[in-house]
């Protein structure tokens, strides 16, 4: 896998992002740039650089007339593009292939993810609020304090502590855009963005780019020793009863709950909180993190916040929660996080995370969401270096 | 007989103390002090005369059958479309039939009892048996004119027929006058006046009088027959004078509420008559006399049916003190758009509406129309085809179901500094149903320490977005405390 490093990128263009990254796959796989035969393509908003369909890679990477897919499904593109790559060489059409994620957001000229109005076609101008992403997110806050008597103070603390343990390790990585460490005091007090999302609640948005080269199981070990198994893609999408029918209650996330479902059966995982050895989730907001603990079955329902308290998700708890800084401190290129999320888990996994190092990994998990709560598609993969 | 069987009223919930625009301006004109008295409504940024027309004509249906009203006449002096009927997008905010006459009533500021006399004439013909007429008006008076402080937005509706009338339609006589007290070209957004004491001495004064006389002499009618006169005049001397003139008793002159709500121009008259028709009883006789290029003289008789209506009805005395502090005039001003203001990059970013789309989309859009599934019985929006209950999962098993007249409770929500709003924080999100059913709104006429889950809503109907650039405004839904 490559990962460059996230942030402000100014300087750069999408096409060195994406040969930094891919570079640094390709070495890391010891193989060359023509040994790819098919890529999966993912990026989201940056039709202002890269533009529609797959022809940037091929032409980015010189690669000579493969197939190639650009994916898009919002903030999941990521790990679509290596559910692409993976699906390839499971089906056995080829041997090798290739998953690049990037995004030039910053690009756009917006402090925050861009206006909604052309997302959602018609809906978003004519009928949806004007809604952001913090404002969609913080919808779940509202609910969940509200279902669990959490009071407006109790509730920003938890989140705090869910922001602050995330900084304590983006500021070990030099990968991470923000390498900064507020404390939880400086969290609750900081300017409210969308009730009661504070600035630290919010990850922010930036650059970069991210890679993948996967090839069947059984030929993995002619490569390099200490691969990685893919043992779950999984993606569920809503099924439109969130967001019209009233059985959702507004305070967590459906699908996250149903994705996990199926990716731990893939994986044949039984009791996750027991398993699972580490995971990046898709924070977005911190209290996005904060109910995807219960939504994937670590954290019982309403317990989330024991855990956080408890410093269960901390990098010397039980399971390591975004020991990389997660999106907090790397931002959000949409095309490329889902990539990052598993360059953290592959790296973990085989012993080379420096100081964010945990001990012995089993099964890391990736949670990457697309949409708003009430409206989205998540996926969660689960990789391990055990068959 | 013919006459009014229902009405309603509307009042903006923010108002302005006019010692507030007095601190402001005063010292450009400080002939002004004399007008700085009381508070004004103000209409707030998501509201324009057609919200206001909507809200005061659904006041005034209550629980009627949308689908008896034959006609809709809407009267105002600041309808924001030159060109796309006004009238017809309240009448299918209201859910009305297609098969009905609308009209767009406009230009002086007797519009409105004009379009209470077209409506009543049509009734009276046998053209119509249910017809809705609304007057509303947000005019903006030039900052340093005393209209800035005496104008006030609102709205008024009356709906006329032959069965349950509560005031019976008497007769009438009008006068057409070019008085140029006021005048405005299209192209302009301010208009011109000329001076107030000959607006008072050959206008108020003469004019008005010479209706009222030639309904008098018409009908055989004494001063001292009415229970209530409804004189559509902002100016308080000229109102005391005119009082004095026709020889009338304080208690029979409707209050304007210009202290309280401000002069509402060609609603104004309209609005009087509701407030006077909330005190009503049997037997009273109301003469309404309005003035603008002219005067219209009208009156009517209260009925007993008027007391099987008063119950149901918010009108004016349900709106007066529903009302919130706009406290800066800075806020005022941007809401009346008279000052340039940075609106940003969101708030630059307004994508093109399809007119496609929104003649596809039709109710869906324009009535908060959606669907309820006839096999499990679940509303739902918008047109699903597929019902969203995943117990049943029928397809096109739909009937149609509105949502604009159900209340609900509030699910999760937020307020949003980071999005574009024209009042921030911009608060939205998910209201379920009482009947069923769930949508994501826009919140409005709320703060957000007023907003929590549980809380009680209803639908109201207010302009979403203004797009300025290709001549279009998007009116939609949004959700608003019950109390």
């Amino acid at each position: 896998m490559g990962c460059t490093k996230f942030g402000e990128l100014w300087d750069r263009t999408a096409e060195s992002l994406i040969i930094e990254a891919s570079s640094e796959a390709i070495v890391d796989a010891g193989i060359d740039i023509k040994d790819v035969q098919a890529a999966w393509f993912g990026t989201c908003a940056d039709d202002v650089n890269v533009g529609k369909s797959a022809i940037r890679l091929g032409t980015t990477l010189k690669t000579p007339f493969i197939p190639i897919t650009r994916v898009e499904n919002l903030c999941a593109t990521g790990s679509e593009a290596l559910r692409g790559a993976c699906y390839a060489v499971a089906s056995g059409a080829v041997d090798i292939a290739m998953a690049v994620g990037c995004e030039k957001l910053k690009d756009t000229g917006y402090g925050g993810l861009p206006d909604f109005a052309q997302l959602l076609g018609t809906d978003n101008r004519v009928m949806f609020p004007n809604l952001t992403a913090p404002g969609g997110f913080a919808q779940l806050a509202t609910a969940y304090f509200a279902k669990y008597g959490l009071s407006a103070e109790d509730g920003k603390r938890a989140l705090a502590r869910v922001s602050a343990k995330s900084h304590r390790n983006g500021a070990l990585n030099p990968k991470a855009h923000l390498r900064n460490t507020p404390t939880v005091e400086q969290i609750m007090k900081a300017p409210i963005i969308a009730w009661p999302l504070g600035l630290f609640d919010c990850c922010g948005v930036s650059d970069g780019a991210a890679c993948a080269i996967v090839c069947r199981a059984d030929m993995a070990k002619d490569f390099r020793k200490d691969f990685v198994y893919v043992k779950s893609l999984q993606i569920a999408v809503s099924s439109g009863e969130e967001v019209a029918y009233q059985t959702w209650d507004g305070s967590y996330v459906e699908t996250t709950y149903r994705a996990g479902i199926a990716a731990y059966k893939e994986a044949g995982i039984t009791n996750p909180r027991e398993e699972i050895s580490m995971m990046e989730v898709h924070d977005c907001f911190s209290i996005t993190e904060l109910v995807t603990y219960e939504d994937l079955q670590i954290s019982p329902r309403g317990k989330a916040v024991e855990d956080i308290e408890a410093g269960f998700f901390d990098i010397n708890g039980t399971i390591p929660c975004q020991t990389d800084g997660g999106l907090k401190c790397f931002g959000h290129p949409i095309g490329a996080s889902g990539l990052r999320m598993m360059y953290e888990e592959y790296k973990q996994l085989q012993g080379k995370a420096g100081e964010r190092q945990i001990e012995n990994p089993r099964l890391g998990l990736t949670h990457n969401l697309g949409g708003f709560p009430a409206m989205c598609v998540v996926a969660v993969n689960i990789i391990g270096n055990e068959l | 007989m013919i006459g009014i069987t229902s009405y309603g009223a509307y009042i903006p919930w923010y108002r302005i103390d006019r010692k507030v625009i007095f601190q402001q301006l005063g010292w450009f004109n400080m002939a002004n002090a004399a007008v700085a008295r009381g508070e004004k409504a103000v209409a707030s940024y998501d509201e324009d005369t057609l919200t206001m027309a909507y809200t005061a004509a659904a006041d005034c249906m209550g629980d009627r059958r949308r689908d008896d009203v034959d006609g809709l006449y809407l009267a105002s002096m600041s309808l924001p479309f030159g060109q796309r009927q006004n009238a017809v997008i309240v009448s299918d905010a209201l859910d009305f039939r297609s098969s009905i006459r609308s009209a767009d009533f406009t230009g002086s500021l007797k519009s409105g009892t004009t379009a209470l006399l077209s409506g009543i004439d049509a009734v009276g013909s046998g053209s119509s048996t249910s017809l809705m007429v609304c007057a509303a008006d947000c005019r903006v008076g030039k900052p340093g004119s005393s209209q800035e402080y005496t104008y006030g937005d609102g709205a008024a509706a009356l709906l006329l027929g032959n069965e349950g009338v509560i005031a019976e339609f008497k007769g009438s006589f009008s006068v057409s006058h070019d008085f140029i007290d006021s005048r405005q070209l299209t192209t302009e957004k301010f208009e011109h006046k000329w001076e107030d004491r000959w607006v008072r001495e050959e206008g108020y004064l003469k004019i008005i009088p010479e209706a009222a006389l030639g309904l008098a002499r018409k009908y055989n009618l004494q001063i001292s027959d009415f229970a209530k006169i409804i004189i559509a005049c902002p100016v308080a001397g000229a109102l005391k004078a005119l009082t004095k003139m026709f020889g009338a008793q304080p208690e029979q002159i409707q209050d304007n509420f210009v202290a309280k709500v401000g002069d509402t121009g060609s609603a104004l008259s309209l609005m009087m008559l509701v407030a006077a028709l909330e005190e009503s009883n049997a037997g009273d006789k109301i003469l309404v006399l309005s003035f603008g290029n002219g005067s219209d003289a009208l009156y009517f008789e209260v009925t007993e049916e008027i007391d099987k209506v008063k119950p149901h009805i918010n009108g004016i005395k349900g709106h007066l003190d529903r009302k919130t502090d706009l406290t800066t005039y800075g806020k005022y001003q941007v809401f009346q758009d008279i000052i340039p203001i940075e609106v940003g990059i969101r708030g630059e970013a307004i994508a093109p509406t399809a007119m496609t789309v929104l003649w596809q989309q039709g109710k869906t859009i324009s009535t908060l129309q959606g669907v309820r599934c006839t096999v499990c019985g679940t509303p739902q929006y918008p047109k699903h085809a597929v019902c969203v209950n995943p117990a049943c999962g029928a397809i096109d098993k739909m009937e149609p179901y509105r949502f604009s007249d159900k209340v609900g409770t509030v699910v999760s929500f937020t307020g949003d500094n980071l999005a574009f709003s024209w009042d921030p924080p911009q608060i939205y999100g998910l209201v379920d149903f009482e009947e069923g059913g769930r949508l994501f709104l826009d919140f409005t006429d709320c703060t957000l320490d007023t907003v929590s889950v549980g809380l009680p809503v209803r639908m109201t109907f207010r302009r979403k977005y203004e797009d300025k650039e290709r001549g279009h405004n998007g009116y939609y839904w949004k959700a608003t405390p019950v109390s």
